[in-house]
């Protein structure tokens, strides 16, 4: 099989245009519940067969369900380590379902990819359902994950406890299965070396952060994700409102943190970012990471309104497409890292070369 | 206070750097942070499944020996102590003392207080032996019956 990347609806990250509340500062929305097939060992402990079955329940269920009308089914074990790549960059895969070290990943592992939702199948649980959505958004995102779990639910007998609730592989995620999370640009609180009071301060409030790529992925270009803790013991909405109103406060930290910037060091910022432009603008090579951290200045300067013409769509775009799998999809080969940096640097060239306009 | 690079004129700008898992404070003046890229980072967390790891191998209470085992997908204490990761839904029930103490320790609760289902019925399919089988295993951990289910198991895996 080979991933025609065209065919998934918005290319599975209708996040990524920007058109949700605080955008600058928030690049997506995420809730996602685990959830596993009563009478089934779960995925890792199933036998072939019985993955399969379970794919092939859900791709009964999930007919039912007006939020997966036309969603498209793309079967990761058939997939090449570099497709499987593509598919964890744009967030639709995790990395444990893309097994991106392996050469192959688990039988029956699938993801099925829908205008608003997608599911992922047979990862360490039978079923991840995860909603995205661009902006500050928790509660739609919920909405709808609530929706599409009660769609999927009448016709999927699922594990469930009445004291511990939806039971998961791993207990970390057992009782609402629900991890609600928020893709932030934090770069003013870094600049101002507020970040670490803030993060303290979040995991004071049963919250957690990770890097751009969710667990185990490294804080770069000051993305971090914010999500829950913990999952039991409290109810969906409960989870999702807490994290909707911590998350509130520090968009509002962010914004406040940006105007001091602005203020007691107007001009340094600002030449600082537009080298981070010139940069990107004419570099002939540029590391994954370099990038990461350049694009971090670009879109500090967008937000702070020091460089216009310059869309955060196009943004969201960049930090996506400028990846390593992404790149070889072009060239149409695997890349070594010196010739992804020579394709890289063509690419955000070229990106901003046909959005320029701020200088 | 000075800026670290020149130590003559004031600093304007801070800066934490992390270099090879070292973390450096910068601070520096106008001319020194306009010489400076913009790279900046923080440190991470510990890894969150590392922190629960730890949690689960410290439980180490005698009376959940690590030799016993679910009846229904074979995973033993020791093999959930080394993974952190329980092999079937049964697993739940097999091991539901150490759990709760667990769950305890790393939700700060035991009790599912989120939206309620009823308890699924696994329907049997027709014609099918190996799903009568599992209904009949799942049947017979629960009374507790663990020699019948001993040979249901056997049966289910001859089968698979």
């Amino acid at each position: 099989m080979t991933l025609d990347l065209s065919l998934l609806p918005d290319g599975g990250m209708s996040w990524i245009t920007a058109s949700g509340p605080h955008a600058d500062i928030v690049l997506s929305s995420r809730v996602r519940l685990a959830r596993n097939v009563a009478g089934v060992s779960f995925s890792p402990r199933a036998s072939d067969g019985d993955r399969l079955r379970v794919l092939q329940q859900v791709r009964e269920a999930a007919a039912h369900s007006a939020l997966l009308a036309g969603a498209v089914l793309v079967r990761v074990d058939e997939l090449t380590a570099n497709e499987r790549r593509l598919l964890h960059e744009r967030h639709l895969v995790s990395r444990e379902l893309a097994e991106l070290d392996a050469a192959v990943a688990r039988s029956g592992s699938a993801v099925l990819v829908g205008d608003e939702a997608a599911l992922m199948v047979n990862e360490e649980d039978h079923l991840r359902l995860q909603v995205f959505r661009s902006g500050f958004d928790i509660s739609g995102a919920w909405e709808r994950a609530s929706r599409l779990e009660r769609d999927l639910e009448a016709h999927l007998p699922l594990a469930y406890h009445p004291e511990f609730g939806f039971l998961t592989s791993c207990p970390t995620n057992v009782g609402t299965g629900l991890r609600a999370s928020v893709l932030v640009h934090l770069p003013g609180l870094v600049l101002t070396q507020e970040i670490g009071k803030v993060l303290t301060g979040l995991q004071q409030m049963g919250l957690t952060y990770r890097g751009l790529y969710g667990e185990g992925s490294e804080v770069v270009g000051n993305f971090f994700q914010i999500s829950n803790q913990t999952t039991l013991g409290r109810a969906e909405d409960e989870l999702c409102d807490h994290l909707a109103r911590v998350v509130a406060h520090v968009i509002s930290r962010e914004s406040e943190a940006r105007r001091v910037l602005s203020r007691d060091a107007g001009y340094i910022i600002e030449d600082k970012l537009w080298r981070a432009y010139g940069t990107l603008r004419y570099a002939r090579s540029l590391g994954a990471e370099e990038a990461l951290n350049l694009l971090s200045g670009v879109r500090l300067a967008v937000g702070m309104f020091l460089l216009g013409g310059l869309s955060v769509y196009t943004l969201n775009k960049l930090l996506v497409f400028s990846q390593t799998a992404h790149l070889s999809l072009v060239e149409g080969r695997p890349l070594t890292e010196v010739e992804a940096n020579l394709a890289r640097a063509r690419y955000v060239r070229s990106a901003l070369a046909a959005e320029a306009g701020g200088a | 206070m000075l800026c670290d690079q020149c130590k003559e004129r004031d600093a304007v700008v801070h800066l934490t750097q992390i270099v090879n898992a070292e973390v450096t404070q910068l601070h520096l003046c106008e001319k020194c942070a306009a010489a400076k890229g913009i790279e900046t980072t923080v440190s991470m967390p510990k890894h969150p499944l590392g922190d629960f790891l730890h949690a689960v191998q410290q439980q180490t209470s005698p009376s959940y020996g690590d030799q016993s085992r679910c009846a229904y997908c074979g995973t033993s204490l020791r093999d959930f102590r080394a993974s952190g990761r329980l092999g079937c839904a049964q697993c739940y029930t097999a091991f539901e003392g150490a759990l709760r103490e667990l769950l305890r320790r790393v939700h700060g609760a035991a009790r599912h207080r989120g939206r309620e289902v009823e308890t699924p019925v696994v329907a049997v399919v027709a014609g099918s032996e190996l799903d009568a089988l599992r209904v009949a295993l799942q049947q017979a951990v629960v009374a507790e019956e663990f020699e019948l289910a001993a040979k249901l198991r056997d049966q289910i895996r001859a089968l698979e």
